[in-house]
């Protein structure tokens, strides 16, 4: 080993140090007994035990939960047809428009999006009456929009990577172009609307600043229940929520990787 | 039935740029018709206006009598095998050639029984419920041309048909598609870069530049006759030599040449006059090589020394420098075998052609 | 027929729910807060504006979030890119587990994730906890509401966005032309500073911008680990508008911030289009 590879190994080892130290700290804490969740009080699971009879929580998670299965499955359909639309209509009447309102919401800073999209909903209502309160419909709305431009995105690089001449042959073959949709895209890019709608469902459960801004009294959701707790320190029930979404994240992420590994 | 497909003042434009500019063309039903060009002149445009791809910008097609020109792909009787072959990854072998029959909602027993003939046609009877990742590329060719051919169409387009194959298999498949083509009678348009692919293929030929055919014909027209110096020189090698019309005779034009040094006879159906500048065209294996002054009175001879030399098996490569320091290239078959070379660097030889072997080239 | 139906669907909810917000945010920073329901008025004035470039708070405020989220951005390009160069450089099935294992934190709760420093920079958190029982320090060093627990939380969260990009520049370079330069008798490091990094810069662009661009509105990791004398734009927006409810001025606030990020993501819009049609 020479000088140089020698470096590169002990940064990625720093590196992944990095990363993964307070994950698994994290873990080691939340059996911690103590209730000062930094002093280890010797082990124990009561902290999982008061997680599941925590009903803010249950009802923050359940919350989060309903709002990212509808946001990803709308931000999904949404965002497919997006992405067809821009990988495959090459002109047409504000097209540039488009794919700037695409790609901006991933870029744009949470305080914005969260802040123009409350005052949106607070301008409605006053006109309209729609929506009457906030909560679970504006968090979903203001969820879908951003997570569909993720959605549009991976779907527009998978058809840009497809030989375009599969749906030509369809349409070749008989095939009217709706049905080719049918036949040959939407089977082809499958694959990428299962990732999108994962990514969708993340970054649903994931987000804290926009729901802050978009939801009203008394709905909070998970992130939101957890912000609350964590702005006054470190606490052990937290711990134990956190082991388990670890755990839960990084045994679903391996088992994919697992099975994608093993297919090629 | 004569004129199958009638093309008329066919135009596509981009933008400012015309892809296919002004085409007029008509294809005879049976025909094994190829479209040769480089890349950028328009054959691909020109191919996908018959499919429905593109529209044209103006001008018509018509196809067995029925006007096409603003017919979607999926509406007309003409089908396509692509380049790519575009065989659809998420279904089997029998799924890709039974689509098109699908679509028409054909009952399921036809759709069985054609699905039979076709994997019997391109025999791929074994392959059937494979997916297309585990055939060969050959393999995958054929399930194209299955399933294009399904339906039993008027005309069967085939972009770049055999690029993809490696090159034993190019031939051989060459003469797949001409025996297919000869059983079923269908009517062929083949788009290639390969002039070798469109000389054996088809019986008749279509160089395309700019947009614009340069020459229709057989092959051996287009070989022999080319029309102009981008014909002559898009398919296969050729030697020119700059002169003037010195006099139009029964037998031919006769050409002075300074390149030459030498007074040539050159056919050629254009019109010249006398003292015009034009070129005179010869092929590389027309041209005979000699240590000695051939005897015959008819054929040009002319004298140089032996510039480069290069041994392919089947036939030698010569570059003759001619006193002028003009480079005439020479292809001469290798009929005996011999270990000894015939002629070595800077040999002085002699170079013949009968007289009708040359053809007059205008721009 | 479905082409437009296909294409208006996204097209008008876009419109809805992301252009129109837009407007309003404009248009409300134009007005004036009074107290009441909706808490401003229908006037327009450019006082908001005014009030933003003349209170050196907010100048201040908006240069230390360029100034931290630079930093934030050059600390995890000089971890980031040895990292993507060992990982491009590793055989094919230790390549996929590393990167896997970049990716990985990603879809775990960024909140979460930055929590997971909180019982690290306590003082009597792990790290303080370590260096009092080896002896290094007698009393707890103040780690957690300093700018450089904000650092570490910066970088600790966007590392994976400056890796990625950076693999995917590096992995598609070909090792040959590095050995191309060294047998034409480049050093190692000439070598490096000759062929890997200008080829490598698309990726260390992207990069950088994916890391800056958030980093500047940020508010989680300033709130949770920063002091509160670390005022940060994207939480004097958050307390303008929820603590002060001075809707007009967080709307100004906003606005300017979004005119502070427009040149880079401009740039990285163009990058990223540029850079798919290279791929296609």
């Amino acid at each position: 080993m020479n000088r140089q590879s020698r470096f590169i190994v002990s940064v990625l080892a720093f590196g992944y140090a990095f990363l993964y130290i307070p994950l698994v700290l994290v873990i080691v804490y939340s059996f911690n007994d103590s209730r000062i969740a930094t002093v280890w009080g010797g082990f124990s699971t009561r902290w999982y035990g008061e997680l599941l009879r925590n009903e803010q929580i249950l009802d923050a998670a359940f919350l989060s939960l309903r709002i990212a299965l509808t946001s990803a499955t709308i931000a999904t359909i949404f965002g497919t047809m997006a992405g067809i639309a821009l990988a495959r209509f090459r002109r047409f009447r504000g097209r540039t428009l488009f794919s700037g309102m695409i790609v901006s919401p991933m870029v744009m800073p949470e305080v914005i999006t969260g802040l123009s999209l409350l005052l949106l909903f607070v301008t409605l209502q006053q006109l309209t009456g729609w929506p009457a309160q906030r909560g679970f419909g504006t968090i979903t709305i203001a969820h879908t929009t951003f997570a569909m431009a993720y959605v549009a995105i991976i779907v527009q690089s998978r058809l840009m990577s497809m030989d375009e001449s599969l749906e030509e042959a369809a349409m070749d073959l008989g095939g009217h172009p709706l049905r080719v949709m049918f036949d040959i895209t939407l089977p082809l890019i499958a694959p990428a609307m299962v990732a999108g709608w994962l990514l969708a469902f993340t970054l649903s459960l994931d987000d804290l600043v926009i729901a802050s801004f978009v939801s009203g009294p008394g709905s909070n959701t998970l992130p939101m229940y957890i912000f609350s707790k964590v702005k006054l320190g470190v606490s052990p029930d937290i711990n134990a929520l956190a082991t388990l979404i670890i755990l839960l994240v990084s045994s679903g992420v391996l088992l994919s990787w697992l099975v994608a590994r093993r297919r090629t | 039935m004569k004129d199958f497909i009638r093309i008329r003042g066919i135009s596509k434009h981009f933008g400012d740029f015309a892809a296919v500019d002004n085409v007029d063309l008509t294809i005879e039903k049976g025909e094994l018709f190829a479209i040769l060009g480089g890349s950028g002149c328009g054959k691909t445009t020109l191919l996908r206006m018959l499919a429905g791809f593109e529209t044209p910008t103006s001008g018509t097609i018509e196809i067995d009598g029925v006007d096409v020109t603003n017919q979607p792909p999926y509406e007309r009787h003409v089908n396509m095998m692509f380049q790519s072959y575009a065989v659809f990854p998420h279904m089997s072998v029998e799924k890709n050639i039974a689509y098109g029959l699908r679509k028409e909602r054909t009952p399921g027993k036809e759709i069985a029984k054609r699905v039979d003939e076709m994997l019997e046609l391109v025999q791929l009877g074994n392959f059937r419920s494979r997916k297309p990742d585990q055939l060969s590329g050959g393999q995958r060719q054929r399930v194209a041309l299955a399933r294009a051919l399904i339906k039993r169409p008027k005309v069967l387009l085939l972009d770049e048909p055999l690029a993809a194959l490696d090159k034993k298999l190019r031939e051989r498949t060459q003469f797949e598609l001409m025996n297919i083509q000869d059983e079923l009678g269908v009517t062929f348009v083949v788009v290639t870069h390969d002039q070798e692919e469109a000389m054996t293929l088809s019986t008749r030929i279509a160089v395309m530049d700019n947009g614009r055919f340069q020459q229709i014909g057989t092959p051996k027209e287009i070989y022999e006759f080319p029309a102009n110096r981008f014909v002559a020189e898009f398919i296969g090698t050729i030697n020119t030599f700059k002169g003037r019309v010195a006099a139009v005779a029964d037998e031919g034009i006769k050409v002075y040449s300074t390149e030459a040094g030498v007074t040539l006879t050159a056919l050629g159906k254009q019109l010249v006059e006398e003292g015009q500048e034009i070129e005179v065209a010869v092929r590389p294996e027309k041209i005979f090589i000699s240590k000695e002054k051939p005897e015959s009175d008819d054929d040009v001879c002319i004298e140089g020394v032996v510039d480069d030399l290069g041994y392919l098996g089947n036939r030698s490569l010569y570059r003759i420098r001619l006193e002028s320091g003009k480079i005439v290239q020479v292809s001469s078959q290798n009929r005996r075998r011999s270990i000894t070379r015939f002629l070595e660097w800077e040999d002085k030889v002699w170079i013949s052609w009968r007289a009708g072997s040359a053809v007059v080239l205008l721009d | 027929m479905w082409k437009k139906a296909l294409i208006a669907a996204p097209y008008l909810w876009l419109l809805l729910f992301f252009l129109a917000p837009f407007a309003i945010v404009l248009k409300i920073s134009l007005a004036e807060p009074v107290f009441g329901q909706p808490p401003y008025t229908h006037t327009v004035s450019l006082e908001n504006f005014a009030f933003l470039f003349s209170d050196k708070l907010y100048a201040i405020t908006y240069l230390r979030s360029v100034f931290m989220a630079a930093c934030a951005t050059l600390l995890c390009l000089a971890l980031g890119f040895p990292m993507a160069y060992g990982i491009a450089r590793c055989g094919r099935a230790t390549r996929s587990l590393l990167l896997m294992l970049i990716i990985l934190p990603f879809w775990i709760s960024f909140l979460l994730r930055v929590y997971a420093w909180m019982g690290l920079m306590n003082n009597y958190g792990t790290i303080n906890s370590l260096l009092l029982w080896a002896g290094v320090i007698d009393q707890p060093m103040q780690l957690m509401y300093t700018d450089f627990a904000v650092f570490v939380g910066l970088v600790y969260s966007y590392l994976p966005f400056m890796i990625l990009p950076l693999y995917a520049s590096l992995e598609r370079m070909d090792l040959d032309l590095v050995e191309a330069a060294q047998d034409l008798g480049a050093s190692g490091s000439r070598a490096f500073w000759d062929v890997t990094w200008p080829l490598a810069r698309p990726g260390v662009i992207a990069g950088c911008l994916l890391v800056f661009i958030p980093a500047i509105g940020e508010y989680v990791i300033p709130y949770l680990l920063g002091g509160p004398e670390s005022l940060l734009i994207g939480r004097v927006l958050f307390d303008e508008f929820f603590v002060n409810r001075d809707w007009p001025l967080a709307s100004a606030v906003a606005i300017v911030l979004l005119l502070l990020l427009v040149v880079p993501i401009v740039l990285l819009q163009r990058y990223q289009s540029r850079d798919q049609e290279n791929t296609a």
